[in-house]
């Protein structure tokens, strides 16, 4: 149709590109916190990229047609994006500190900050 | 269905989806698990909303943002649960 379409191709390859990579983090990487690293940050990036490539569906749509479910499609996305933006980091830093705590040691960790940091706290 | 790409990037994204399925059943640990089921809630979050544009529903993506929010209490419930107590 117009360049809206190889804009939202465009938008979409990066989501599948950056989620594929995130899924295959969880297989190559070595211990909790690498695999943590891998997968939170590629899988936010592409979700990010598929809210924008849905918003600029929905936009041309509303340009198109005028029906005003079509923005309230971009502000719902919106609103999903924001949550998931506001909610994924915390979660992964709990997650981080949860195996830490309960004992699970890095694989190939050379010096753990950490654990020094606590260690020094209770002395 | 009105718009074909959206519903193939959410299959690849469900492809992603079993990948990290693979991962909690293989997973050696528990994180290694609850690394997976967080990685899975952002894949099924992304999938939602692709298949709200691709079925032209915009109740989907409502679903999208209350499994966003409920997954996240979800995993600070297991990572608390894991670090043994409130501290």
């Amino acid at each position: 149709m117009s360049w809206v379409n190889y804009l939202i191709y465009a938008f979409l390859a990066v989501n599948i590109t950056f989620n594929l990579l995130g899924s295959i983090a969880l297989h190559r990487f070595p211990d909790v916190y690498t695999r943590l690293h891998g997968a939170t940050k590629c899988t936010t990036f592409g979700t990010i990229f598929a809210v924008f490539a849905v918003a600029a569906h929905a936009l041309y749509q509303l340009h198109v047609t005028g029906d005003a479910k079509y923005l309230q499609m971009t502000l719902h996305s919106f609103v999903a994006l924001i949550a998931l933006l506001l909610t994924n980091p915390v979660g992964a830093h709990a997650i981080a500190k949860a195996a830490h705590l309960s004992g699970y040691k890095p694989a190939k960790a050379v010096i753990d900050a950490y654990e020094e940091k606590l260690g020094g706290g209770k002395e | 269905m009105i718009e074909p790409v959206f519903f193939y990037s959410a299959l690849i994204i469900s492809f992603a989806a079993f990948l990290a399925i693979l991962r909690i059943l293989l997973g050696p640990s528990v994180p290694d698990r609850v690394v997976g089921v967080d990685t899975l809630n952002t894949l099924v979050v992304a999938a939602m909303v692709l298949l709200g544009a691709a079925y032209d529903r915009t109740i989907y993506i409502d679903i999208a943002i209350v499994y966003a929010l409920l997954s996240y209490i979800g995993t600070l419930i297991i990572a608390r649960y894991l670090q043994g107590g409130l501290e």
